[in-house]
């Protein structure tokens, strides 16, 4: 297909001195005995995170070659977004990665806003950290009971995850009305303000994830077979990492100190103090860990938006929320989402739909290094490893 | 059959329990359908949080989701097919053994739902294979797959093991295996299966 | 950070012949672009990745643009020899007439690179390439052997907008199987027919709307 050289003399961490696809010699060699398996994991579910399919080449018990084939759930997103307003766009986006529907909205609002210069009001900042970091929070646990569960610990730890996000998926549904699918930014501000009962049902319901994450704590972080598991697995260096775009825990499980909301500080994120969690060791554990901590830290952003979260407007009032055309022009805006650098690229040829709509799936990119990690380990430590990535179909496929 | 409700009542209370072979067959096979663990897309979430403690699935004797096709019951379609995906479910939907179900959870899986625009989501799944109970919904909500799972033990305990109507692994003449679509240069051939679905007549 | 003209500068003394051009962003966001050469972008992408100063060592977001023929119609001023009558004598007189002109303006497909530094944490900066046309030269070159983030979103704008990507370790589709052959995000794709038409309550309600319209004397087109 290509004429041009590839180069030699590029960094080897990069994909360059790999030949074509599939065909290409084996990385890792194999030792010589038996015949290599070809094994096609999925698309009817290789664990519990949708309709994604590996093609994984074994020698053995050991990976030799992994190959991820995306488009099960190719859903047209952006497509079907070029041709509706800009407002219109707001509940596919919910759609994208269904677990954090808010923080979804939230980067698309985002980046609308920086199309068009919006201001947003100060109560719904706060309001959008709020949920933002309650997303975070259910998207975490869910994320650990998960991996767990892809483990062999068959519903225990995902029964204490879910049992947590049904508290805070009630707390969306009577805010937004709708459990999963809340629709609730806008440009300019949000949808509907919270009544003062449910900021003090938030303020409950908060102080009761401390607990959560204490369970957790106990329950798994010493479990010898969890340790036994996950140590040692699915090593993504921090060289590789940057340079594969990995963003979001993952990446800063792998020690580089990364995260959006403190180097962009967009919404008013600076307000706040919290740390940002790094692993050492670069493995499925940290990446565990680093969820695990980073939802205390999310607790602690928690409390003190809702200590502070002052009064006034949810939307700006001389906001156009809807049947606007911005000048034209482009803009990229972005988030720390819960998986990683969720962002949004729009041009605006000056009508009312965007010219181009792109949305940076933070799970697509995430999984470039899934065969590096998995390269050399055993079948059933790939499904772990697959499973600390922490993706959701809807956004890898869009 | 014949046996008159009063009466079996009554006997009932004597300690003496009367049935039909249907009533025990059908009583058996509602209480006891396994799903098959396939989710594809954000109704899955939704049904996964049907098992969980809170909706707690296990009630209706639903709650062990089997990842082979050959030990489950029924097929939740849960979330949006799409044109790359509608062979996969075909084929999974054949291998499953007779009796089988579906249902189709949610907009999408009935009718391409706020997808339906796209040119690689499929319009239905209802397209290619037969569906019992439809659960309308962007996701649906748990209550409604409980419901849903309501519905169709009813559906089963009102089969007739012979006769017109009797249920498809009863019949031997029944269709029991599906055409499995084919991903062509621009969709999939035939776009639809017209032994399952054939095109709406509008009437003005 | 350094400005886009700052950038353009240092991009020209490190890469010699490196044609680039900025490309002025009007909207508010104010992220200008830079447009490179196709024929060394693979070198600029180097320096960029390399410099110690810009250290753009993540790239986040690549993505497809297609920019279909456009035809424009512009009105041009014409001088043109007419033979007229002028007093019984036939004579050539000049005279100027507004004309419309049509003028295709060839399109082509655009690959967008949002580029960021983890080190130094700034960014973006936003780079563009042009294929030559829409049709037969598609080609650009791949940037994945710089930044490996590129590998995936490569493969979906090949998939989706049909750029070939040179020097692509793995190029084949992403998202739709492999037997399709349509580009399905450029503009002038057709859908497959496919859509049956299917009654829903919408149509109820639109035709309902419509009865109210005509009844206040105003009928307008459904949907409106
Ligand atoms: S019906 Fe709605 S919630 Fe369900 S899969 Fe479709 S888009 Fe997702």
């Amino acid at each position: 297909m290509s004429n041009l050289p590839v180069d030699e003399a590029i960094d080897p961490l990069t994909v360059t001195g790999r030949p074509d696809g599939w065909n290409r010699p084996p990385l890792i060699e194999p030792d010589g005995e038996g015949e290599l398996l070809e094994v096609a994991m999925g698309p009817h579910h290789p664990s519990t995170h949708g309709v994604f399919r590996m093609d994984v080449a074994l020698d053995g018990e050991r990976v030799i070659r992994l190959k991820p084939v995306f488009g099960y759930l190719h859903r047209n997103h952006e497509k079907i977004a070029e041709g509706i307003s800009y407002l219109a766009s707001m509940p596919y986006t919910d759609r994208l990665d269904y677990i954090c529907p808010l923080t979804n909205n939230w980067a698309y609002a985002l980046a609308v806003e920086k199309l068009t210069g919006q201001e947003v009001p100060e109560r719904a900042e706060y309001l959008r950290v709020i949920l933002g970091e309650l997303t975070r929070f259910q998207n975490h646990a869910s994320s650990i009971g998960f991996l767990i569960q892809e483990m062999g610990a068959s519903g225990t730890p995902l029964m204490y995850a879910f049992r947590e996000r049904e508290k805070i998926l009630d707390l969306f549904e009577e805010l937004t009305g709708a459990r999963m699918m809340c629709n609730y930014m806008r440009f300019g501000g949000c949808r509907v303000d919270p009544t003062a009962a449910w900021l003090d049902k938030t303020r409950k319901v908060v102080a009761g994830l401390y607990g959560f994450t204490e369970e957790v704590d106990r329950l798994l972080s010493g479990n010898e077979i969890l340790m036994a598991r996950t140590q040692g697995v699915g090593i993504l260096r921090p060289e590789l990492a940057v340079n594969a775009g990995v963003t979001g825990p993952m990446l800063r499980a792998s020690g580089v100190n990364y995260d959006i909301r403190k180097v962009d500080g967009y919404s008013i994120y600076n307000r706040f103090s919290f740390k940002v969690p790094l692993g050492d060791h670069w493995d499925v554990y940290d990446r565990y860990m680093i969820r695990l901590l980073e939802m205390r830290e999310s607790i602690k952003i928690l409390e003190q938006a809702l200590k502070d979260i002052p009064g006034g407007p949810v939307m700006d009032p001389k906001a156009k929320i809807r049947g606007f055309r911005p000048k034209p022009g482009e803009a990229y805006g972005r988030i720390e989402a819960p998986k990683g650098e969720l962002g949004f690229y729009l041009i605006s040829d000056g009508g009312p739909n965007p010219y181009r709509y792109r949305v940076r799936p933070p799970s697509l990119i995430n999984l470039t290094v899934l065969e590096d990690m998995a390269l050399g380990a055993n079948m059933a430590d790939v499904v772990l490893i697959f499973g600390s990535v922490d993706i959701v179909l809807g956004e890898v496929d869009r | 059959m014949a046996v008159d409700e009063g009466l079996k009542i009554e006997l009932g209370k004597q300690g003496v329990l009367v049935t039909s072979l249907q009533e025990l067959y059908n009583w058996g096979r509602r209480n006891s359908i396994w799903p098959m663990q396939f989710g594809l897309a954000c109704c899955a979430i939704e049904m996964i949080a049907t098992t969980m403690a809170r909706y707690d699935l296990a009630r209706f004797g639903a709650e062990v989701f089997r990842p082979s096709p050959r030990q489950a019951d029924m097929m939740i379609i849960s979330g949006t097919v799409t044109k790359k995906m509608a062979p996969q479910v075909v084929r999974l939907y054949n291998q499953m053994a007779e009796p089988k179900y579906v249902i189709a959870m949610g907009a999408c899986a009935i009718s391409g739902g706020p997808f339906k625009q796209g040119y690689n989501v499929l319009k239905g799944i209802d397209r290619y294979i037969p569906v019992d109970v439809h659960i309308p919904g962007c996701p649906p909500r748990p209550e409604a797959l409980l419901d849903a799972f309501i519905t169709l033990q009813k559906k089963i305990d009102g089969q007739h093991l012979t006769g017109e109507g009797r249920p498809r692994h009863l019949d031997a003449e029944a269709q029991g295996e599906f055409p499995v679509p084919v991903q062509g240069e621009h969709d999939l051939e035939p776009a639809s299966n017209p032994g399952v679905w054939t095109v709406p007549v509008v009437i003005r | 950070m350094k400005t886009v003209e700052e950038i353009k500068a240092a991009i020209e003394a490190a890469v010699p012949g490196a044609g680039v051009e900025i490309v002025p962003n009007p909207s508010v966001s104010g992220q200008h672009s830079l447009r490179l050469d196709p024929a060394t972008a693979r070198a600029v992408g180097k320096f960029l990745h390399d410099d110690t100063e810009l250290a753009l060592d993540f790239l986040s977001n690549v993505t497809g643009v297609d920019w279909p023929d456009k035809e424009i119609a512009e009105k041009v001023k014409v001088t043109r020899t007419v033979t007229k009558t002028v007093d019984g004598v036939e004579q050539s007189v000049e005279e100027t007439v507004d004309e419309t002109r049509k003028r295709v303006e060839p399109g082509c497909l655009e690959a967008v690179y949002h580029l960021y530094s983890v080190t130094r944490k700034h960014g973006p900066v936003v780079l563009r390439m042009r294929t030559v046309n829409r049709t037969g030269q598609v080609s650009l070159p791949s940037l994945t052997p710089v930044w490996r983030s590129a590998e995936f979103q490569e493969r979906e704008v090949f998939d989706l907008f049909g750029i070939v990507f040179e020097g692509h370790p793995d190029l084949r589709r992403l998202l739709m199987w492999d037997a399709f052959t349509d580009h399905p995000m450029r503009r002038d794709y057709v859908e497959p027919d496919d859509f049956d038409y299917e009654p829903t309550a919408h149509d109820e309600v639109l035709a309902r709307a419509q009865a109210h319209k005509d009844a206040a004397g105003q009928g307008t087109e459904a949907g409106q």
